[in-house]
């Protein structure tokens, strides 16, 4: 008898089981399948000529250009910010700890485009410092500088948030064995901390560049939209779609949605080499990402 | 690893520094709304080959484009344009008040109140007229979707709102009560205010939302155009709007720039006769006589009220109507 109920409930676990991938599986197929689908089918409707037409005009290239100046400012930056900022609240104790940590988060918990208004404050002609630049002559906001702060501004807690849990995950003996046994503190960072960190750097720049080319929100408001100088590639699919010109619009789309597939397998490989040394951190970036998204 | 990082940095600070140089030919910015998109692509290029003629330098227009009052903003809060040419002079106005960067009186510096062209309010409605749309009484029943944009960031959207007023006003003998409703119906209807005309006409047609869209006449030509021969007719109410989006020079922007000669050519090439035949071409009412004439047949003709008989005013209008705290606040709530 109870084998029989045994068998039962089994079975009933596995109709769960299978109503649940079921669910899943359709809910992935709506919501990333077909807009994924139908991005490639749009650029791609009118045939390869007008899709590679689009992506060859002046405007076009200036915008491919303008987004990969901009994240290749900004992520070094933010890389250089990261490894500083991690290695300090990683290796020492002060006072103001969790307040610069959770500055560090803030650009997570900040709407994009209060990011960008910050800058307009700033730096806008109403603003702090506004006359004083229009009076010699420099542009921040409105021109790619501007564009660089909002970027580097919403990308800025990738590198750092990553490489915490790893340094602290690490622990300070390997750097200590070596500056006693007489490494100068540039040959401990290269030598001993650079290596036991780098697969989490790796990971943080990737995701530091994949938010930071595809940032529509805070650049938008900093942009002042002028065609072939401050329109970056998420700002230019907007302006094609309003001008009508739907299958350049998706196939500016289609560029950006490749750089997002290149990004996720490169994280995929750089997660699969590391998977061991860093489980922790993995579900901490997992948990992160959901917020952001 | 650190060379290269400190390379990298240097040449991308190479490379944004090259945007600024070559400074060898005339660069102009012309700050502009949402639905002159067309009309300045072609037009720059006219310009700058009369220009080159002319003088013998090259001259390039660069543009942006969005809501007229969000643009105007973004000019007070330094986007560096030589030139605006705005959907109405409020927006213009507000450049001058809050920023300084160009004189008060700027509307007398070019004729005709600084607008070489003219537009007004009509309906787009889809084929056959399915809710049977004639004039605004329609656009105020019970069960009609209007798409219209957000008369805080848009200025077609407060034209197309202060056409609605301006008929009801006539309609009710100018009884504030009634017509207040009546507007108040027309807004129920709205299920969805994009922050441009653009994104409003992009909502009707694209997405297929709602009934009627409240229009630029010459938006609402482009759209049938560009998206929908045989699938969308326009639909000409007994009365509406006389629109007049003006054009003026950022002065204090072009004198920084050295381009004020050229900025002021290039506004004024608008009234001429090439000028005046591409504003045609794209849909607005041209100014010249002689191009009026030449594509009256294309224009419906509708009686036409001003801003300053009807409510006195832009500055008047815009206190009234659209500043926080006005009737249009008090009247439109979001659907639920």
């Amino acid at each position: 008898m109870s084998v029989v109920i045994g068998k039962r409930e089994s079975i009933r676990t596995r109709a769960v089981q299978c109503a649940f991938i079921a669910a899943a599986l359709l809910f992935l197929f709506f919501f990333l399948g077909i807009p994924l689908v139908s991005v490639f089918y749009e650029a791609l409707h009118e045939g390869l000529r007008a899709y590679g037409s689009a992506l060859v005009t002046a405007d076009a290239r200036s915008a491919i250009f303008l987004t990969l100046l901009v994240a290749g400012i900004a992520v070094p930056l933010n890389l250089v910010f990261g490894i500083a900022a991690a290695w300090l609240i990683a290796r020492f104790d002060f006072h103001g700890k969790s307040l610069l940590l959770t500055l560090i988060d803030l650009p997570f918990s900040v709407s994009p485009v209060i990011s960008g208004l910050i800058y307009v404050l700033i730096f806008g002609m109403q603003g702090l410092l506004g006359p004083w630049l229009f009076d010699h002559d420099i542009q921040i906001i409105f021109a790619v500088p501007g564009l660089v702060l909002a970027t580097i501004f919403v990308t800025f807690p990738f590198v750092a948030r990553e490489l915490i849990p790893v340094m602290q995950q690490i622990g300070s003996e390997e750097e200590e064995a070596a500056l006693l046994l007489g490494a100068s503190g540039l040959q401990t960072f290269l030598r001993v901390t650079l290596p036991n960190i780098k697969w989490g750097l790796l990971y943080g720049v990737i995701l530091c560049n994949a938010r930071a080319m595809g940032e529509f929100g805070a650049v938008s408001v900093v942009s002042g939209h002028i065609r072939g100088k401050t329109n970056t590639m998420p700002l230019h699919v907007e302006i094609l779609y309003n001008e009508y010109n739907f299958a350049a619009a998706f196939a500016m789309a289609s560029v950006l949605t490749l750089l997002a597939l290149a990004t996720l397998v490169a994280k995929s490989l750089v997660e699969w080499k590391f998977a061991d040394a860093r489980g922790g951190s993995v579900r901490y970036v997992a948990t992160m990402e959901k917020k952001i998204s | 690893m650190k060379n290269k990082l400190i390379l990298m940095i240097l040449s991308a600070v190479v490379m944004a520094g090259a945007f600024n140089a070559g400074a060898q030919e005339i660069a102009l910015l012309n700050v502009s709304y949402d639905p002159t998109r067309e009309l300045y692509e072609e037009y720059n290029a006219a310009f700058a080959q009369y220009w080159k003629g002319k003088t013998g330098a090259t001259v390039t227009v660069s543009q942006s484009h969005g809501g007229s009052g969000k643009q105007a903003r973004s000019v007070i809060d330094g986007l560096a344009a030589d030139v605006v040419t705005l959907a109405l002079a409020y927006d213009i106005d507000a450049i001058a008040q809050k920023s300084s960067l160009l004189p008060v009186d700027w509307q007398k510096q070019l004729p005709q109140n600084s607008t070489p062209y003219t537009s007004t309010i009509v309906f787009l409605v889809r084929k056959g007229n399915p809710k049977q749309i004639k004039d605004w009484d329609d656009l105020a029943k019970p069960g009609v979707s209007v798409i219209t944009p957000n008369p805080k960031t848009s200025g077609g959207a407060r034209w197309n709102y202060l056409a609605a007023w301006a008929f009801a006003s006539e309609k009710f003998g100018g009884d504030e009560t009634k017509v207040r409703g009546f507007v108040t119906d027309l807004y129920k209807n709205v299920p969805v205010l994009d922050s441009g005309a653009r994104g409003s006409t992009t909502t009707f047609v694209q997405r297929g939302i709602g009934d009627v869209l409240i229009s630029w006449e010459n938006e609402a030509f482009l759209a049938i155009q560009e998206l929908g021969k045989g699938d969308l007719e326009i639909v000409a109410p007994s009365q509406s709007i006389l629109a007049e989006p003006p054009v003026a020079v950022v002065e204090r922007v072009a004198k920084k720039h050295g381009t004020s000669e050229v900025a002021r050519a290039y506004l004024e090439y608008l009234y001429s006769e090439p000028g005046q035949e591409i504003v045609a071409k794209h849909f607005y009412r041209p100014r010249l006589e002689s191009v009026a004439a030449k594509y009256a047949d294309r224009f419906p003709k509708i009686r036409l009220v001003t801003v300053d008989s009807a409510f006195g005013g832009w500055a008047k209008a815009q206190k009234t109507h659209f500043d926080d705290g006005g009737t249009f606040d008090a009247i439109y709530q979001p659907s639920k």
